[in-house]
């Protein structure tokens, strides 16, 4: 038997330290780790709720599953940009000032 | 407090510090490592809880693959060794970020502490075992799941286009700016050069000239 309140408490810690993570990195990476906590915290919070007594469908073992493929998409499609913008920029700093020079390129930068 | 509280708390514990060092430490290396042990000691958290299918896969998708993308992600952008303040923002934001934190955890575990208040789990006769998640999988959540494949589909595809398309404009660029003569031997050359410092998946050499 186990109370279902730890890992709940557990789920809501999560979730504010990947805030956190987002909002004090600037490296493009590391925001990246804060978003797989908040993602980790709400796989935890879908098998607490999946194993209480009487859940229906098996949704949350179920759901859990399907977030975790929609987490490796989502972090292929993430760090394929990220590349990019190190190839293109040469650093990953989110907040650093853009480069509206159009040297390296005669086209602009809004150019599609 | 039974036996399964006190595993879960000390694998808790564990998940909960190695999170907080993954979001505060001065090494960008260090912060990946560290979010490798917090997910490894979830998937044990999934373990406590009963969901031997979840933990394997946690192990297997975010320890294995998603983790080692990470590493490979900070490597390939010449991610600096040693402590480095520069990957945090000013000390406000920090303080901000911190706020809002803790605001988030609040808010959730306001909510969510009284929703599970008195609620327990006998674990010794589980109600979802692994053979009804496989049920439920290929029965009621058939189509999700093949939903899910084209997902992923797509977003193989799509981590190809983007790296492709950035990188035709940049050869197109160049090309257009030093080079007008010889547009598809430059366009080429520069492709592979700067693949080659990048990915696997675009370095081959047939895929240089695509469209």
């Amino acid at each position: 038997m186990i109370h279902l309140s730890l890992p709940a408490a557990l789920a809501a810690l999560l979730a504010g330290l990947g805030v956190y993570g987002v909002l004090a990195r600037r490296n493009a990476v590391l925001v990246l780790i804060g978003v797989e906590l908040i993602l980790n915290a709400a796989n935890l919070l879908l098998v607490t709720a999946g194993s209480r007594p009487g859940a229906p469908l098996s949704a949350g073992p179920v759901i859990t599953l399907f977030v975790i493929t929609i987490a490796a998409a989502e972090i292929t499609v993430a760090l394929a940009i990220i590349l990019v913008m190190f190839r293109r920029t040469g650093h990953i700093d989110l907040t650093a000032v853009p480069d509206l020079s159009d040297e390296p390129e005669p086209a602009g930068e809004g150019a599609p | 407090m039974t036996t399964r509280d006190i595993v879960f708390v000390a694998v808790g514990a564990v998940t909960a510090l190695s999170a907080l060092l993954s979001v505060t430490t001065k090494h960008v290396v260090h912060a990946a490592l560290w979010l490798l042990v917090s997910l490894g000691s979830l998937a044990g958290a999934y373990l406590v809880l009963g969901q031997e299918l979840v933990g394997l896969v946690q192990l297997l998708v975010y320890v294995g693959a998603i983790v080692v993308l990470v590493l490979f992600a900070l490597m390939l952008t010449r991610a600096p060794i040693g402590p480095h303040a520069e990957i945090d923002t000013p000390r406000w934001q920090r303080v901000a970020g911190a706020v809002l934190g803790g605001a988030t955890t609040a808010l959730l575990a306001s909510l969510l502490l009284p929703l599970f208040a008195g609620a327990t789990a006998d674990l010794d006769r589980p109600s979802t075992t692994t053979p009804q998640i496989a049920q439920a999988i290929f029965g009621t959540w058939v189509w999700p799941f093949e939903l899910l494949s084209v997902l992923l589909l797509v977003a193989l595809v799509g981590a190809f286009a983007v790296s492709r398309i950035v990188l035709q404009r940049d050869g197109a660029d160049r090309h257009d700016a030093d080079h007008p003569d010889h547009p598809d031997h430059h366009d080429s050359h520069d492709d592979g050069d700067r693949t080659a410092a990048t990915t696997a998946v675009t370095s081959e050499p047939g895929t240089g000239r695509v469209g």
